[in-house]
């Protein structure tokens, strides 16, 4: 073969190759883009509203005396309930499909099923809860029945990460553990978790992180109500941020609005604090490793 | 048996054609009957006949995905851990068959330990790495004790001694290593299998572990798989060659070595393959 086979068109072939670059780009632009325009929007709306009385007062009806103290309390049981239901129930399924579960269509099937419950959209996880906790165990609206229904939501997401956690601990380490005589159980509890843990807290605390901005399965059970007063017990009515901000955003008066805006805040805030921690903590224990 | 002058007669064995090495019953500790591993269902080692002799070391030599790493793991039954995996055949340890239903795999690893090819330390401290097998194995003895024993019988006592509480990931490679068999021989096995316990170490810190190995056959049996040959032929008393998952040939490593009975043996220590 000779030179005058190619047509090596070399001009015609970086162009396009710039174009696609500027097309990426855009997309990156639009997206960002869009995300900076909402938070400049919500500061400068709610802004104004932050004060540490916007945080200690309970919601009113005059804007001026309006407050989020029983929506953030609400959100911060509502977290604690979740989590302290979740994060076992999701380590131990996820345990028991990465360690114990035996290799089975069954066990497919199981797994397949939780993937695409990860998928399903939470309102659906609203009639369920409505259906189960609120109804057929009598909960009521309560935090509790709140609670359980987003622990439904983000089980599914807690087993996936947790079973990706346990699989990234090396085959060489669970080796080592029954090399020396070590039953499973000693292996999972000494070395396998240990190891796994600071994934499995990552991936309970980013799906928390969903949970909290989670409105549709609460409005499905029955939240959405005007509640002035923070919970005292798991069996009490509850509001929670985005329910507050729903709530707010959805009366007729500007201020309203602006005080959604500032609830808003306040939720991003708390969001990108957890994600914080999640970041934090991971980092930390893969140092010590 | 005939009398045998340097080699110049050919025992029984020899005059037969064997190029599978028999033990007498009490010199063994291991003896596998036509034993075979499948990996869903394809043969990755089959009808291996063969006996480990007591306090000796063996060496099982071959090239990459003959088997014997495959052969070695089924001695401790570290193939159960193996999804897809099968064992046939028997492999007896002091005339019971280590696959018997009644046999627990938990206990069979105690006594059998092994060393792994990449040192696997627990990223725990270099004290804790060899107390775990003692603490879950509910040693009644003194752990400190045995922990030094084990330590120096895996010749790291004088290099960790001033930083037990340390983490044993801060060792280098070789040093890793020997403590990995210091965790194995805290447990008191009988036998050691080491399955290629240098390849990712550098020659001095391989040297080192040559050193140990014929330290340790004082104390134990060991089974070693390596691709060396020349290091088969440094460590080991006997050796056993595999070749596409059987067993070719098996004898005295210096017979081996210099006068072997099989073709494919001999072409495989002359280096016309591998």
């Amino acid at each position: 073969m000779s030179e005058a086979f190619f047509d090596p068109r070399k001009k015609q072939r970086e162009r396009r190759g710039r174009i696609f670059r500027w097309l990426c780009l855009s997309a990156v632009w639009f997206a960002a883009g869009s995300l900076v325009i909402l938070l400049v929007k919500v500061t400068a709306d709610g802004m104004p509203w932050l004060s540490w009385d916007f945080l200690r007062n309970d919601p009113s009806r005059i804007p001026a005396r309006a407050g989020i103290r029983s929506a953030i309390l609400g959100t911060l049981w509502m977290m604690a309930l979740t989590a302290f239901t979740s994060f076992p129930l999701g380590v131990g399924a996820a345990i028991y499909l990465e360690e114990y579960a035996p290799r089975h269509w069954s066990t497919r099937l199981l797994q397949t099923n939780i993937a695409n419950l990860a998928g399903v959209p939470s309102i659906v996880y609203g009639i369920l809860g409505l259906t189960v906790f609120v109804r057929a165990f009598a909960l009521g609206r309560s935090v509790l029945a709140g609670a359980l229904t987003l622990s439904l939501l983000v089980l599914p997401v807690v087993i996936i990460a947790a079973q990706e956690a346990i699989r990234a601990v090396p085959r060489s380490l669970r080796e080592a553990s029954y090399g020396l005589g070590a039953t499973r159980w000693q292996t999972i509890r000494h070395h396998v978790l240990p190891v796994a843990l600071p994934g499995i807290l990552t991936g309970t605390i980013l799906s928390l992180s969903r949970a909290i901005g989670e409105t549709a399965p609460l409005i499905m059970i029955g939240a959405l109500t005007f509640i002035a007063f923070p919970p005292r017990s798991p069996m009490d009515p509850f509001t929670v941020l985005p329910i507050q901000i729903f709530n707010w955003a959805a009366k007729p008066q500007a201020e309203f609005h602006e005080l959604a805006a500032g609830a808003i805040i306040v939720l991003l805030v708390i969001l990108l604090l957890m994600n914080a921690t999640a970041i934090l903590l991971r980092n930390r224990y893969r140092r010590e490793l | 048996m005939t009398e045998r002058t340097s080699g110049q007669q050919p025992t029984a064995a020899e005059e037969r054609g064997d190029s599978i090495i028999q033990f007498p019953a009490s010199e063994t500790v291991l003896t596998t009957e036509s034993l075979g591993v499948l990996y869903d269902g394809t043969s990755a080692v089959e009808d291996i006949t063969l006996g480990i002799p007591r306090n000796r070391v063996v060496a099982f030599i071959g090239p990459s995905g003959c088997g014997k790493s495959t052969l070695l793991r089924a001695f401790n039954r570290m193939n159960d851990l193996i999804p897809g995996a099968r064992v046939v055949g028997r492999a007896l340890y002091h005339g019971k068959d280590l696959y018997d239903p009644d046999v627990d795999p938990v206990e069979v690893r105690r006594r059998i330990g092994m060393v792994f090819q990449k040192p696997n330390p627990f990223p725990k401290s270099i004290y804790d790495n060899v107390a775990f097998g003692l603490r879950i194995n509910g040693y009644q003895g003194s752990i400190e004790e045995r922990v030094e024993r084990s330590l120096r019988a895996a010749a790291l006592w004088d290099e960790v001694k001033h930083r037990l509480r340390e983490s044993a990931l801060g060792l280098s490679g070789g040093q890793q290593q020997r403590l990995c068999i210091a965790r194995a021989l805290a447990v008191q096995p009988e036998i050691l299998l080491m399955d290629e316990p240098a390849s990712a170490l550098d020659p001095i810190a391989t040297s080192r572990i040559e050193d140990l190995i014929d330290e340790l056959k004082r104390d134990y049996t060991i089974v070693i798989v390596t691709h060396n040959m020349q290091q088969a032929a440094r460590v080991s008393d006997y050796t056993a060659f595999l070749y596409l998952g059987k067993l070719i040939e098996y004898g005295e490593t210096d017979r081996l070595f210099t006068n072997p009975k099989e073709e494919r043996t001999e072409q495989y220590i002359t280096g016309r393959f591998g």
